[in-house]
């Protein structure tokens, strides 16, 4: 339990009653009007509508609305330590909040690099501010440099839930087997953001016919795919391995991951709402909103994503929610950062781009937020309502038109490429054990 | 914010006639003949990178307009001390440029620029994007030599990929109907290219491409731009060098075009450069009055 939860828990959060809603969680395999009990930060009684005795201190009429296990999202860059004008973690949860997300994990390319118990330590400390659950991502080696592992089990024991060394993925083959090597010994997952970044140097987007067109250096599909093969074979060989690719963004990369589960390496996969909607034909007049790492692919990698959502080769949707003030976008596209904010759209893209387009069902979606995330990180308590589970929910209109304005965000940035966009499905309301963070 | 009106951010999205209309514009304007089009106007000149050629001629084609032009290079500016891209485009635009020509390693600066501030920006070449001027100019000189674009077979030869002279010139010739054969290594000409537009083939082989060439356009070998490609310079050489035999396999009445600097024994001979069918200096020379025309359009002085 994190700081910030047992201070949240030990302030026994009013019993909630969550009526006449619609209860998806996939890990039970419920998809039916339910009624929801929430008690003493946990949850005591899921049944039938209108089933549930005696009185709770608080009622929430949620007709018309999906009931969820609250969402989790696997990766966020809040940018504590060092980098507070870009996002704090009282800003950036409060995104999270407002976008229905009630755990978040946080990578560890901060200033300084969080590679120490100290710095785990100190993102979970209730002066941070947090208003959702704050997961640590350690990283893997000391600085992030790729040279010396960091202390794993320390880590782990500090309560951070997964390495990575993120934006500075693991090259070395002896690197790359030893933090997969220690993390199989203490069930730990590396986190792998695939990127061979040899073929990367001075790359803006994805090599592609528009890349050539725009005169831009392209990151082509083979830098990511080389690397997610390379860590697959890896963590075949290796016993108990826990292997977790970040944001997958092509087709042949998504072949590798298939590849593993079938051969039932213990291979976990992500994927942003950003590449399972746009493409590099997207980006007009060489907006830096549009930039980002990976970047967008081809239209044959986003139906390889779409297929590889509906068949189960990938296991969370996340954010990658990674601000940037406007001085470090603003500038010329070869010299913006990567990154877009994506918190507060996540499931409305889902809902719009998977669900109203695709036809998508609802469940499957709830589970890549949900039971998906929280199997890759074993997140206990978290991803399900069963009983006596942590009482994080979101509710959330599948229906719900609305208008996403970047100015209104809560994050700290607006680096958006959505600004303006019409959506469909709208989060309604987040609760964190039991209490109520974020309502319409 | 949208471009001003007057910008000339690429030939992409000019169509045909707009560009028929500067090259009729081109025609018109005699630098010999001083017109006071832009009189009392001030051109800024922003140049983050070095140039002989585009940024001499629109000076002069500036001041052949009576307009006032100031260089900004990134040397010896405040854009050594950091300042960023769009607050240098505010600074001259509150210092009273009317009219802003730039130069830029990055592809789409001009383009960043087109959207903050509000006078007519000029793209003067952007990183490997675009050259529209050049392409222009080299129309412009192709027309002076050949009756029309129609029935025109264009080849180009070189480092395509960090090209932004080859990127303008297919898209405008393409927009025109002419047929356009690029022509290297795989390392500068990636398969790729034949997607930049309507009419562009990708050869290896100079035979192929220089086989009923009406215009032979060379480029350069750009080697501040490899950023770690290894070229074997002498098998470069060996199969791309433009030499009088080669140059032979063109048409007859073939014109050899080259948007400079030119390196002699690189990409071409000396024979070549400075023979008959050479049009390297005109397009030079035909680079003001083009230029003229794209600084008076600017300023919505196109009577």
């Amino acid at each position: 339990m994190t700081s910030a939860e047992k201070s949240r828990t030990s302030r026994i959060a009013p019993s909630l009653l969550i009526k006449g809603g619609h209860l998806i969680d996939p890990a039970a395999r419920i998809d039916a009007p339910m009624d929801v009990l929430l008690k003493n930060g946990h949850v005591a009684e899921v049944a039938a509508p209108n089933k549930i005795k005696g009185n709770a201190d608080r009622k929430f009429d949620a007709r018309g609305l999906i009931v969820a296990p609250g969402f989790i999202d696997l990766h966020v860059h809040l940018r504590e330590p060092g980098q507070t004008h870009k996002e704090t973690i009282a800003t950036g949860t409060a995104a999270a909040a407002a976008g229905g997300f009630t755990s978040v994990c946080t990578m560890p390319n901060t200033l300084p690099v969080v590679d120490s118990v100290e710095w785990v330590e100190w993102l979970r400390q209730p002066e941070r501010a947090a208003v959702v659950n704050v997961f640590a991502i350690a990283a893997a080696t000391r600085h992030s440099k790729g040279i010396a592992l960091t202390d794993f089990r320390a880590l782990q024991s500090a309560g951070a839930i997964a390495v990575s060394d993120d934006g500075r993925p693991i090259l070395d083959d002896d690197i790359m087997r030893e933090a997969l090597t220690l993390g199989g010994e203490l069930n730990f997952p590396v986190v792998q953001h695939a990127e061979d970044t040899r073929m990367t140097e001075n790359c803006s987007m994805h090599a592609g016919v528009r890349s050539f067109r725009l005169g831009l250096r392209g990151m082509t599909a083979a830098a990511e795919a080389s690397v997610v093969e390379r860590d697959v074979q890896l963590a075949l060989r290796v016993p108990n391995a826990r292997l977790h690719v970040a944001h997958v963004s092509t087709a042949d990369a998504l072949k590798a991951v298939r590849r593993a589960k079938r051969a039932k390496a213990r291979v976990t996969a992500e994927v942003t709402p950003h590449h399972f909607t746009l493409t590099d034909e997207d980006m007009r007049d060489y907006d830096s909103n549009f930039k980002m790492n990976p970047p967008l692919r081809s239209a044959s990698d986003l139906e390889a994503i779409l297929a590889a959502i509906a068949d189960g080769t990938l296991d969370a949707i996340v954010t990658d929610h990674a601000p940037h003030a406007t001085q470090e976008k603003q500038v010329e596209f070869e010299r913006a950062a990567f990154g877009i904010t994506g918190l507060e759209t996540a499931l409305a893209l889902a809902v719009t781009r998977l669900h109203r387009d695709k036809r998508i069902p609802l469940a499957r979606i709830v589970e890549l937020f949900t039971a998906g995330p929280a199997r890759c990180f074993d997140l206990r308590g978290r991803g399900s309502l069963v009983r006596e589970s942590i009482a994080d929910v979101t509710l959330f209109d599948p229906k719900k038109k609305w208008t996403f304005e970047a100015v209104k965000s809560l994050s700290k940035s607006k680096n958006t490429p959505f600004d303006g966009w019409q959506l469909t499905g709208k989060v309604v309301a987040t609760i964190v054990a039991g209490k109520i963070v974020y309502a319409v | 914010m949208n471009p001003v009106p007057g910008s000339l951010l690429g030939i992409e999205h000019l169509d045909a006639a707009e560009i028929l209309k500067l090259l009729q514009l081109s025609r018109r304007m005699d630098p010999a003949k001083p017109k006071p089009l832009l009189k009392g106007k001030r051109v800024l000149l922003l140049f983050y990178e070095p140039s002989t050629r585009t940024r001499s001629s629109f000076e002069i084609a500036a001041k052949t307009l009576g307009a006032y032009t100031v260089l900004i290079q990134s040397t010896g500016s405040s854009i050594e001390k950091g300042e960023s891209l769009l607050d240098t485009g505010y600074t001259v635009r509150a210092v009273g440029a009317d009219i802003i020509v730039i130069r830029h390693p990055c592809a789409g600066a001009p383009h960043l620029m087109a959207q903050h501030v509000d006078i007519p920006i000029i793209n003067a070449g952007d990183g490997f994007h675009e050259h529209p001027s050049q392409a222009l100019l080299d129309a412009y000189t192709i027309l002076r030599n050949k009756k029309s674009f129609k029935g025109l077979q264009v080849a180009i030869v070189g480092d395509i990929f960090h090209s932004r002279v080859a990127r303008s010139a297919c898209l405008l010739l393409s927009k025109f109907g002419v047929k356009i054969v690029l022509c290297g290594p795989p390392e500068l000409l990636p398969d790729i290219a034949s997607t930049l537009a309507p009419g562009v083939h990708v050869t290896r082989h100079m035979e192929d491409a220089l086989r009923g060439a009406d215009v032979v356009m060379l480029l350069r070998v750009q080697k501040e731009r490899l950023a770690g490609l290894n070229i074997d310079v002498p098998e470069y050489i060996a199969r791309y060098q433009m030499n009088p035999a080669r140059l032979k396999l063109a048409k007859k009445d073939a014109i050899l075009m080259h948007p400079g600097p030119i390196i002699r024994g690189l990409e071409l001979t000396s024979e070549v450069a400075d023979g008959a069918q050479a049009r390297i200096l005109e397009e030079v020379r035909n680079g003001v009055p083009t230029r003229m025309a794209i600084l008076a359009r600017a300023m919505g002085r196109t009577r």
